[in-house]
């Protein structure tokens, strides 16, 4: 899902284009981050300079929206991210051996990255889809009932 | 508890018990194993059914039959012709009307079947969600019409106010009012705002209507537009919910294409707009002030109230925020009349609500049933019964924010009057169903870890009542507890409740009261004897956390 950004790939010309295309208004923030965040896979400070002189909203508060929301990642990330439901219904559905059974298989604890860039491993909030838990969701794909078994076979689905 | 074909209860207050009520519970255990019925038919004491001349009760589910002053000798008969053939013994059955006590909702029920009602997913499922002319086919834009052609937006308003229709979202304030409210209020702009930020864990019902039925989305916040007199409206849905955010969108271009948005609509001076903001992942934002914070393009930290959102809401204009599932009660009831309405549920709680099941059942998701079913009723006939034949030891209602409650509350009916009457909250409807491996410290312990992670910080309170209360639970659940974390737990719930800006800090302290008021033994044990007695929690006596 990241976009690779290679030397002198010009973050600041992709952030001209989103604004130009959604406007300056202060409401086209959020819309424009989360844009630029799945572009480049997080929001660099380079784009968050340029965000704040082209819609003239002081750097902090671009700072402090751009940390406050989960979707949204100031760091750098692995290729994919693994995001693990630590909420009660997938933890009372037998969600503690397989958290532990991922931590085991990728040697990361909860908000690290792999040294090879990998694999980002989080965990996060409800995400909605209760009904088949544990659930945990690489990149864009939801994998629900989940048992500590098929943790290796689903990592074995990306490269 | 498995899955059963009926249930049987016997009543056992002090009065019953008196009147003989454990020589019938025998009997009926005798017969019912005479019949061979034994696999297929549940047996239990049930308590607080106060109608004392008539004890001791037999009561019979799902059927909801109630027998009164039963003897042993009743008993073969009862047996024989009800549970064994099916046929009601009229002369043993008494009215529902007469019951006090805790089940004396029977009587709104008129002693039928809780059968599951759709009005809220009545098209979810049924018509293909990215065709706006199955909708139109399926009574679709029908409210609409009418409302814009026959109806002053005072009018409209006024059915909202007699259906008695209160907002799904977990607070229960009456629709009717609301709206009310913004139309009040004097101002040239106006919006109205569909609260679509689904986070409160285990619940996924906005989700299913969203992505089965977006055009009754449409419908309904353009007749709360008209109501209220708003021309522009905003769906806030979760950044999560992919497939949601698109049929909406779809769903909102097909609705521009036919008309039905934009100027003049139906030929009439009404004119309205709507647009989408995603979420970008915060579960404070499902509060109405964050979330219109958050399309300001904020962080999404509450605001102090007053003013309300009615008077002062998105860019200080006047707003109406209503829930998913409040939304799509309003096109049914416009098209069927608030008498209609109120002919569901119970009277305080008119209508249908939406549970999620979830947990150690056999089957897991969403129902749609009347105001008013008890959590016996859900667990037995909808969820199938517990998984692997367990006992059923407690449940969590309502989401992060709602209670932890004992199987003894299992047969309080689930309104909004009777939950706050037994202090507990409806929430959102998820309904967490754990079983005797379910350990409350650990189960706190998860839940206190999602408020310290979802706390906005804007307020102390929250910010540092919950990172504590959650070092607490876990020196609790490693054996370093003492019986004075105990004392300050239930403090910190009080003060969180007391001092928070919002309500996320004011519900965050919730499950430490109810963990205390109903499992204090099972805490204490942690504590006194440094056993987890469910084998759950690491027990490993080491301090993680300095609590100072």
């Amino acid at each position: 899902m990241k976009v690779e950004v290679k030397a002198g790939q010009d973050v600041r010309k992709l952030v001209r284009g989103l604004v130009k295309e959604k406007g300056h208004e202060k409401a086209e923030l959020i819309p424009i981050l989360q844009d630029i965040n799945s572009q480049l896979g997080y929001i660099s400070d380079e784009a968050i300079q340029e965000l704040s002189e082209l819609m003239n909203i002081p750097l902090s508060h671009i700072y402090s929206v751009a940390t406050f929301y989960r979707m949204l990642s100031t760091e750098p990330r692995g290729r994919h991210t693994i995001q693990f439901c630590e909420s009660a219904p997938c933890h009372v559905a037998g969600g503690r051996v397989v958290w532990q059974k991922l931590q085991a298989e990728l040697g990361l604890e909860n908000g690290e990255t792999s040294e090879d860039e990998k694999w980002t491993l989080i965990t996060t909030s409800c995400l909605g889809v209760c009904g088949v838990g544990p659930v945990l969701v690489v990149d864009h794909d939801i994998y629900g009932n989940v048992t500590p078994d098929q943790v290796p076979g689903i990592l074995s689905n990306y490269e | 508890m498995k899955a059963t074909r009926s249930m049987v209860l016997v009543s056992s207050d002090q009065d019953s018990l008196d009147r003989g009520a454990l020589d019938v519970f025998n009997a009926l255990q005798q017969q019912i194993a005479a019949f061979g019925l034994d696999e297929e038919i549940s047996l239990s004491m049930i308590s607080e059914v106060s109608k004392k001349p008539q004890n001791p009760l037999v009561l019979v589910y799902p059927d909801a039959v109630i027998y009164g002053s039963v003897t042993p000798e009743d008993i073969p008969h009862i047996v024989e012709e009800h549970l064994y053939k099916g046929r009601v013994v009229e002369e043993k059955q008494i009215s529902p009307y007469d019951l006090t006590g805790r089940i004396a909702w029977l009587s709104a029920r008129k002693g039928t079947l809780p059968a599951e009602n759709r009005i809220v997913l009545k098209n979810v499922g049924v018509i293909d969600p990215e065709s706006i002319d199955e909708y139109i086919i399926n009574e679709g834009y029908e409210a609409l019409g009418t409302v814009l052609k026959e109806m002053t937006p005072a009018e409209t308003i006024a059915v909202i106010k007699n259906s008695s229709l209160r907002g799904r979202g977990g607070a229960g304030f009456p629709t009717g009012l609301k709206w009310q409210f913004v139309a009040a209020t004097k101002s040239e702009k106006k919006y109205v705002i569909c609260n679509a930020d689904e986070s409160e864990p285990g619940t996924f019902k906005d989700r299913l209507v969203l992505e089965g039925d977006p055009h009754a989305i449409i419908e309904a916040m353009m007749i709360a537009a008209y109501a209220v007199g708003a021309d522009e409206g905003f769906v806030y849905i979760r950044g999560e919910y992919g497939l949601a955010i698109s049929r909406m969108a779809k769903a909102i271009e097909q609705a521009r294409n036919y008309g039905l948005l934009g100027e003049n609509i139906f030929g009439t001076d009404f004119s309205f707009d709507m647009h989408i903001h995603a979420g970008a992942g915060a579960y404070i934002c499902g509060e109405e002030t964050a979330l219109i914070e958050s399309i300001e393009g904020n962080r999404g930290e509450p605001r102090s109230r007053p003013p309300y959102p009615t008077t002062a809401g998105l860019w200080q204009k006047p707003t109406v925020v209503n829930n998913v599932e409040t939304l799509a009660n309003i096109p049914a009831i416009i098209r069927n009349g608030a008498e209609w309405y109120k002919s569901i549920g119970t009277p305080s709680s008119p209508g249908t609500k939406v549970y999620t099941i979830l947990g150690n059942v056999n089957v897991t998701g969403l129902i749609e049933v009347p105001m008013g079913i008890t959590l016996r009723e859900v667990i037995s006939i909808y969820a199938k019964g517990m998984k692997n034949g367990a006992t059923f030891k407690v449940a969590q209602t309502g989401g992060s924010s709602g209670s932890i409650i004992p199987a003894s509350l299992q047969d309080t009916p689930m309104d909004f009057d009777s939950f706050s009457k037994a202090g507990v909250s409806l929430g959102s409807g998820a309904l967490l169903i754990g079983d005797e491996n379910v350990c409350v410290v650990d189960l706190a312990k998860v839940l206190l870890n999602f408020f310290r992670f979802e706390s906005c910080g804007k307020c102390n309170p929250c910010r540092i009542g919950n990172q504590r209360a959650y070092g607490t639970l876990v020196n609790i659940s490693e054996g370093v507890g003492t019986l004075k974390d105990l004392d300050d737990l239930l403090m910190l719930s009080q003060q969180l409740y007391d001092l928070s800006n919002c309500g996320l800090g004011q519900t965050a302290g919730s499950p430490l009261f109810d963990i205390l008021a109903h499992f204090r033994a099972e805490v204490e044990a942690h504590v006194k004897l440094k056993v987890c007695p469910t084998g759950v929690c690491p027990m490993s006596g080491r301090q993680v956390y300095q609590i100072f």
